[in-house]
């Protein structure tokens, strides 16, 4: 277990390190610095700005020094605002990650009743109605989810305020649309797996003992129905994280994906690539976490 | 796709192919029972021909703006009116002009000769167009005249007819869709395949690249990529050599999502490796590459089915998530994603253009859920474990 995280932890540094090279020669190896598009300054004073964020170092030196930089867990100081990058994470991080939660919870607990009710009732009216939902789901981009929602639930019938971020109320709308997607995708994994665990030797045999459906379901086929789910946790994570860049925009939050798209649009370097990295991190950690439950969740499975 | 093994029925071609024909036939036999896969696929077809003749359908053109129309409801009477004009006269100067000229060298001649070719075109508002397009463009003028159908699906805010627009909005998403997919089938089966039967230390090597990249956030760095490239300056360089946003497009998806193509034909291979057949090759003394390509691949062609009808739908959906954020397809054309995203922009609390979000939502909707309900279907008809349950 122990070598298991050592060894993940050092691949995720290798990871980290090849995402920072790579987007370092990007960023750099376009013409025309981040003060570009502004309007002409005097050479003096662009002279002072190269100086202050260094971009007249060579290319190596610069490189180094903003490596050793981020190593010490030093992001820097954002182009475009006078901020450091870690403050906008500070702010942004706990946003996003209690959308991108509320959003996991409620895809987790859509996607499973479903994929269970549409197994269980396979070839029903009920399971070809879920089924349609869920490829609905899958089809729509949360975008248009979104777009329907607002017209629906906030100017049809005003249950939810149209943007902002706040309340909890505020909350729920933007969580929906960002889980939606991925709700449909849990439930067809479940309706898959569920019908698999249903068909084994031991469910005939829980059956053959007397247990009610619902005994023989929630108690024997649903835990070994789950590992595939488990599986699809890191995926959906990134998903998550990626629809946040749209949900954000859409409903006014401000979380990392607004300021993402927005330091990618504005070609604000240091904020894009320090949250391209803690989008890395996010998204590694997530992944070892889902191997380790994996290896709790079915015996048969050992950590290398 | 398995209706075009139905003709191998000849008798030569069934001793020969015995086994390979019969699985086709198999898997046909059990699609066709799939009632909503057999539906799906002929909306696809639907959708595709339709598309396809777009030029010659008589819809108005879909750069046409009408801005004294802003906004019309959709109405459907009447439903056809005058209202389409082609300068034909331009058309045939234009040409006449285009082969005087003969063949041009520099980038710039190239351009003004692509100008003076689509200038007509434009005056009627249509984006630019390929050959085969402008000849199907002047064949509708000859079957339809000045007539072409009205708003049937509304207008937008410059009013552009919104039905025109979903068609050739299609054109371009189909085609984004299914070459980023192709793209993408080609490096992962490729890269899985050779992993997959060298073993070993290369096949460490090959998937210990892919799990790297599977956990580069990619979307975020393609987002970078196409900002960067989308700068002015970049882009123009760019054009002149060609390239342009949708080719972008087209190579950063497929460099994305053959990850999870690789890693399955991988897994296919090294079961594959050890049949029977594959030992008697190499005992034959059959040489690694044609060992691959020629007798490893081919039984890998139902998971590769499957698996392009369950990525376009997902690359298509991608287009359209960039689209909304501004970076995918540019106008003056369309794609379903952008116009979306025009529906979404619109949304106001005093006055909602439902249809700017509705069709296209639907346009959308339908095809995903096509191809969606058609890759489910293919994978049980050609799962031969499936037989058993």
């Amino acid at each position: 277990m122990i070598s298991f995280l050592v060894k993940r932890f050092l691949w995720m540094i290798v990871t980290l390190w090849v995402v920072f090279t790579v987007s370092f020669f990007l960023m750099r190896a376009v013409p025309g610095g981040p003060f570009d598009s502004e309007r002409n300054l005097p050479p003096e004073i662009e002279a002072n700005m190269m100086r202050r964020y260094h971009l007249d170092d060579p290319l190596w030196k610069q490189y180094w020094r903003q490596l050793s930089n981020t190593v010490r867990g030093d992001l820097g100081d954002c182009f475009r605002r006078d901020l450091p990058v870690d403050r906008y994470i500070r702010e942004g991080l706990p946003v996003s990650a209690a959308l991108g939660l509320l959003a996991l919870v409620f895809s987790m607990v859509l996607g499973i009743t479903a994929g269970i009710v549409s197994a269980v009732y396979r070839g029903s009216v009920s399971d070809l109605t879920l089924r349609s939902v869920a490829t609905v789901g899958i089809a729509l981009p949360n975008f248009v989810i979104a777009g329907l929602a607002i017209i629906w639930f906030v100017f049809l019938f005003p249950v939810f305020p149209a943007a902002g971020w706040g309340s909890v109320r505020q909350l729920i709308l933007p969580a929906f649309c960002l889980g939606a997607p991925y709700a449909a995708y849990v439930a067809r994994i479940m309706r898959t797996s569920m019908l698999d665990v249903l068909s084994q030797d031991y469910i005939r045999t829980a059956r053959a003992k007397g247990l009610t459906q619902r005994q023989v379901v929630l108690r024997h086929a649903l835990p070994g129905a789950l590992l595939p789910i488990m599986s699809f946790l890191g995926p959906a994570t990134a998903g998550i994280l990626t629809g946040s860049l749209v949900v954000e925009r859409i409903f006014y939050i401000p979380g990392l994906g607004s300021h993402f798209v927005q330091a990618a649009l504005d070609r604000d370097y240091t904020l894009a690539m320090g949250l391209v990295l803690l989008y890395t991190v996010l998204l590694y950690t997530m992944n070892v976490l889902v191997d380790i439950s994996y290896a709790l969740l079915d015996p048969r499975i050992e950590l290398e | 796709m398995p209706g075009s093994e139905h003709h191998h029925s000849n008798a030569s071609d069934v001793r020969t192919l015995t086994k390979g024909v019969s699985l086709w036939q198999d898997a046909w036999r059990k699609l066709r029972c799939n009632r909503v896969a057999m539906f799906s696929m002929w909306i696809l077809v639907a959708i595709c021909g339709l598309a396809l003749l777009t030029p010659l359908l008589p819809l108005d053109p879909p750069d046409r703006d009408r801005t004294h129309l802003q906004y019309e409801p959709p109405q459907l009477t009447p439903l056809f009116r005058p209202t389409f004009s082609l300068d034909v006269k331009a058309i045939q100067k234009t040409s006449a002009i285009v082969a005087a000229r003969g063949d041009s060298q520099t980038l710039e001649q190239r351009q003004q000769a692509k100008d003076v070719l689509q200038k007509p075109y434009r005056a009627a508002g249509f984006p630019d167009l390929g050959p085969l397009s402008r000849w199907m463009v002047g064949a509708r003028y000859w079957l339809f005249g000045h007539w072409s159908l009205g708003p049937v699906a509304g207008r937008d805010l410059l009013g552009r007819d919104i039905f025109s627009r979903l068609f050739w909005g299609a054109r371009v998403s189909l085609i984004v869709g299914l070459v980023a997919t192709l793209v993408s089938l080609l490096i992962g089966v490729t890269w899985g395949a050779v992993a997959g039967y060298c073993g070993g230390f290369i096949d460490d090597l090959m998937m210990r690249i892919v799990d790297i990249l599977y956990s580069i956030p990619f979307i975020f760095v393609v987002i970078f990529i196409i900002t960067i490239l989308g700068q002015r300056d970049i882009k123009m360089t760019l054009e002149l050599v060609g390239i342009d946003r949708i080719t972008i497009f087209f190579l950063v998806v497929g460099a994305i999502y053959w990850l999870t193509m690789a890693r399955v034909v991988r897994g296919q291979v090294i079961s594959l490796k050890h049949e029977p057949f594959i030992e008697a090759a190499r005992a034959l003394g059959v040489s690694r590459p044609a060992i691959i390509f020629r007798h490893i691949l081919p039984n890998l062609i139902s998971i590769v089915i499957v698996y392009l009808t369950l990525t376009i739908p997902r690359v298509m959906l991608f287009e359209a998530f960039l689209s909304f954020l501004g970076l995918g397809v540019e106008p003056p054309d369309v794609s379903w994603g952008l116009l979306a995203n025009e529906g979404i922009k619109v949304i106001n609390p005093v006055r909602i253009y439902w249809w700017l979000i509705v069709f296209p939502s639907v346009a959308l909707g339908i095809t995903l859920f096509s191809l969606n309900f058609l890759g489910d279907g293919l994978r049980d008809a050609l799962d031969p474990k499936m037989e058993t349950k």
